[in-house]
This record gives structure tokens, C-alpha cells and sequence, in this order.
């Protein structure tokens, strides 16, 4: 069965997460992120921030209700149980911290098949409030037999 | 004041080992929101035909994410990270991250990096570039 190209170029409605400064630390403690400017606020402070810094790869946690959706779009049309998470790029451009709003918008970059491998490469770019861009990420997800 | 890593052309970054607890998934799970069962539910993993729940393949990513910060000296030094998942890793096994940096541009080491389990690369052809 060819793989349906038709959603190549659509742009999905904005999503806004707020970033919370025990969430940030939970997830710091997650992936064994201990340094202080993530995990106490004074620290954080000090080093001139308003308040802790998210990790880099937060990113995943405010990009994931803008992206996710795009799994699951029939317009797209992923065979999920087939799906592989196969590449992954993260661009950061200004930190984030506690207390930031981040609105990610994510999009379909591109669809196409090969040896019988379908590719879906999403793109997300988040902002935070002052509508500075924060991250932009390349999410590639490959479905067998395709 | 947090030291600013020295870093140069052929340098290898230090080490990461990490060994994921059996109960890490979950809390990656909860702290990320993905739920997906292979990672959280070892009967269904199995029932897929996986040897049991498996790492995220994102929480893998954080550290690798992690052994460039941890050299560059701070989370806020990470500019760009691109990562191939390949395999899949697995909890209670160590994962190590080993790195070199390939060049210094605009301020920035630009470090090929991957994560192996076993002897088996899980993260590959990763290309981090951090703010020196």
C-alpha cells in the first residue's frame, strides 16, 4: 500500500505549556540531571536566572502535547504498532525556565517511503511568552512494511 | 563560579555510566508523560515480543544530552543535539556515553557522541554541539 503523502506541509493548532518549577525538578531528577540551577531555585538566582532552569531535554515534555497528536491524525494515518521513534533533533536558541509559557507549534516536514520503510519527519518550533523562539525540534518516526 | 570546560579538536569528553534502576521507567514515564506500555507494563512488552520493558528511547537521548553538559560545565551550554535511536535499551544494564570532539565552531565544540549498552551502540551517529 503507498504511503499517503497528503498531510506533507500541515500545521497543527498551538499548544501552550506551563512550565512548572517542581515539574522542571522532577524531571531533572528523571534523567539524573543534578545540577543546582535545575533543582534549587536560589542557585538558580544566583546565576541570574528568574527561576530554575529546565534541562535541555524538557523540551520533550513541552513539545510532547503539540507533537504527539500527529501520531494519531488518520490524515497522516501512522500504523502505530508498527512505529519506530528512529531520529531526533533538538535546536535551543534561549534557556527555559520555571514560570516560562511555551506555545509549540508542530508540523508535518515530511513524508515518503523507501524499501519499504514509510519516514515521518515533524517539525516543532516553541516560543516562550514574549514570543522569543525557545527550541526547534525534528522529530523522524519510521513504520515498517510499509 | 562553575568551572567552563576546556575543550579541543580530538578531545574525548568524559565517560557517562548510568545504570537505570529497575523502577526508572516508570519514573521517566511519569516526569516525561509517555506511557507507551513497552516501557511501563513488562507483560504487554513481552506479549509484543520485546525480553521486557524497555528504556525511552528519549530518556537515553538526556543522557547523552547530559555527558555534553556535563563537559561543557552546565544544562544552559547545550545548543544542539541530533541523535539516531537504533536497538533498544534496556533497564538494569549500564549505559555508557563516550564522545569526541570533532571541531571547535563559532564558540562551539561540535562533539560526535554515541550511548552503548552491552557493547550495543542504542544512540548512534549523535552530533551535540555545546557553547564553550
Amino acid at each position: 500500500m503507498p504511503v499517503k503523502t497528503t498531510a506533507i506541509g500541515k500545521s497543527y493548532d498551538p499548544v501552550v505549556y506551563a512550565v512548572g518549577r517542581e515539574k522542571v525538578g522532577e524531571y531533572a531528577r528523571a534523567v539524573g540531571e543534578a545540577s543546582p540551577l535545575c533543582l534549587d531555585v536560589e542557585a538558580a538566582r544566583a546565576a541570574g536566572y528568574p527561576d530554575v532552569l529546565a534541562p535541555p531535554m524538557f523540551a520533550v515534555v513541552y513539545c510532547a502535547p503539540a507533537v504527539g497528536p500527529l501520531i494519531f491524525d488518520p490524515e497522516i494515518g501512522i500504523n502505530f504498532a508498527m512505529m519506530v521513534h528512529a531520529g531526533q533533533e533538538f535546536v535551543w536558541d534561549r534557556p527555559v525556565v520555571a514560570g516560562d509559557e511555551i506555545t509549540t507549534t508542530a508540523s508535518v516536514k515530511d513524508i515518503s517511503e523507501r524499501d519499504g520503510r514509510a519516514f515521518y519527519v515533524f517539525e516543532s518550533v516553541s516560543e516562550n511568552q514574549r514570543g522569543e523562539r525557545v527550541c526547534t525540534a525534528t522529530w523522524t518516526n519510521i513504520v515498517r512494511g510499509a | 563560579m562553575r568551572r567552563v570546560a576546556e575543550l579541543r579538536a580530538g578531545d574525548q569528553i568524559p565517560e557517562l555510566r548510568v545504570t537505570p534502576d529497575r523502577y526508572l521507567t516508570l519514573r521517566y514515564a511519569g516526569a516525561s508523560g509517555d506511557f507507551n506500555p513497552i516501557h511501563v507494563d513488562e507483560e504487554f512488552a513481552r506479549s509484543v515480543g520485546l525480553p521486557g520493558r524497555i528504556l525511552h528511547g528519549l530518556w537515553t537521548m538526556a543522557q547523552v544530552a547530559r555527558a555534553q553538559t556535563e563537559a561543557a560545565g552546565g544544562p544552559e551550554r547545550l545548543k544542539r543535539i541530533s541523535v539516531q535511536f537504533r536497538g533498544m535499551g534496556l533497564p538494569e544494564q549500564e549505559v555508557v556515553v563516550t564522545g569526541t570532539v570533532t571541531e571547535i565552531r563559532n564558540g562551539c565544540a561540535v562533539i560526535d557522541t554515541v550511548a552503548e549498552q552491552a557493547g550495543n551502540q542504542i544512540i548512534r551517529n549523535a552530533e551535540a554541539e555545546v557553547e564553550l
